[in-house]
């Protein structure tokens, strides 16, 4: 019997937030990461309402982008222990259930880390955004799927290396650099209201498709690499 | 049977014939098909036991169930009793003795019934009583007309059961005995 490739996501998926439940290995580095960046920075300026506005979009993402790839470390390390991924690659699904099921689990992990981080940055920065707070929504759902989609990808192909953990931003960090403008600049853009984050918004839907596409195309020969 | 010194290449032959590894020249045919498309009929079991520690042994069988489509327990139950372990057991695998892990590790490998067995070092860890109860199970499947690959050195356990021994030296085969001949 053939397993259907929303059946392997969902079995991945379930999978991984079950043993995420269970260990919370991903959830507490990445949340760790992030509460450091906001209290670091918060403690080497003093900003006004106008200078928060500014500066907040690259703090925001940068806390994100890095916590991220600690994240993706982890969420590929544990396929290694004990060679499970050996137990996947020797059975007949399809290598795309597995690479979606862990973009939605990290996707997931991502996102309620930044249902935390959010309400303090504003409180850390004073923050108020001069713009419509539902595009603050759309630039951050879609620059999470940038990140997260991006970054589970080269995971998979760096997991292999010997120094994983610095291969990873090797890799991930240059190809990742037009998504975290445009994040970057529409954050900025909403926030100070000065300008329309339309562009930007635009870039990043194109971003993620492409490399969504690209990612699923390609998965199933970086998963059999030896 | 596969034997050999260590470094022979017993393990890394039966990664070539699981699909995990490449051979460096030649190819390999399962079934008449390429490993790859043939993967449903391979069950694997490494050194490593390939379980997540953080998941119970029925949770694991039940994941890797959902990638052959099998989403009924049935099997998986009938799995880990035969290896002698209890399918209600609520322990993590992370906290299972080596023994143990190695048992379920051989009902993940067999709850798809599948054609071919590639088993390494399957008794390693394992007390005597575990051990002569894994090789009645592995002597009546192979009665069921399926095929096991197992690299082992305890020979005493399975050598009556074996139609071959192949003897493997520095990634070449170097003999190839019919069982009884061996035996003689």
């Amino acid at each position: 019997m053939k397993t259907s490739l929303l059946q392997l996501i969902a079995a991945n998926l379930a999978k991984d937030l079950r043993l995420e439940w269970r260990s919370r290995d991903v959830f507490n580095s990445m949340l760790f990461f992030a509460l450091l960046v906001v209290v670091i920075f918060s403690f080497a300026f003093e900003p006004t309402a106008e200078e928060s506005r500014r500066l907040a979009g690259g703090l925001f993402w940068v806390a994100f982008l890095f916590s991220t790839i600690v994240a993706l470390n982890q969420s590929w390390a544990r396929e290694l222990r004990n060679g499970v991924l050996d137990a996947y690659r020797v059975s007949p699904s399809a290598a795309e259930g597995l690479l979606l099921g862990k973009v939605l689990s990290n996707f997931i992990f991502v996102a309620l880390l930044e249902c935390l981080m959010v309400p303090l940055f504003v409180l850390f920065y004073n923050l108020t955004a001069a713009g419509p707070l539902w595009q603050l929504a759309v630039i951050l759902f879609l620059g999470t799927w940038a990140l997260v989609v991006n970054g589970t990808f080269f995971a998979a192909l760096s997991i292999r290396t010997r120094n994983r953990e610095l291969m990873l931003p090797l890799l991930l960090l240059p190809v990742s650099i037009p998504a975290v403008t445009s994040m970057v600049s529409a954050t900025t853009a909403v926030l100070t209201g000065e300008s329309s984050p339309a562009t930007h918004i635009k870039l990043l839907v194109a971003y993620c498709v492409v490399f969504t596409a690209a990612g699923f195309a390609m998965f199933d020969m970086v998963l059999n690499a030896e | 049977m596969l034997r050999g010194e260590n470094g022979a290449g017993k393990s890394t032959l039966l990664r070539m014939i699981a699909g995990l590894s490449e051979p460096s020249s030649g190819s390999i045919l399962l079934f008449g098909r390429k490993t790859r498309d043939a993967r449903a009929s391979i069950g694997y079991m490494a050194h490593a036991p390939l379980l997540y520690d953080e998941l119970s042994g029925m949770e694991n069988l039940r994941f890797f169930a959902r990638l052959y489509g099998i989403n009924s327990d049935t099997p998986l139950q009938d799995a880990m009793r035969n290896v002698g372990l209890d399918p209600g057991l609520a322990r993590r695998v992370g906290q299972y003795s080596q023994g143990m892990r190695q048992r379920l590790s051989l009902a993940r490998a067999i709850f798809h019934s599948p054609k071919l067995l590639l088993l390494d070092e399957p008794f390693s860890n394992v007390d005597p009583d575990s051990a002569s109860q894994i090789a009645t199970l592995l002597v009546q499947r192979r009665s069921a007309d399926n095929t096991i690959l197992l690299v082992t050195h305890q020979l005493g356990l399975l050598s009556e059961m074996a139609d071959e021994f192949l003897v493997l030296s520095a990634g070449e085969l170097s003999a190839r005995t019919p069982a009884r001949q061996a035996s003689a």
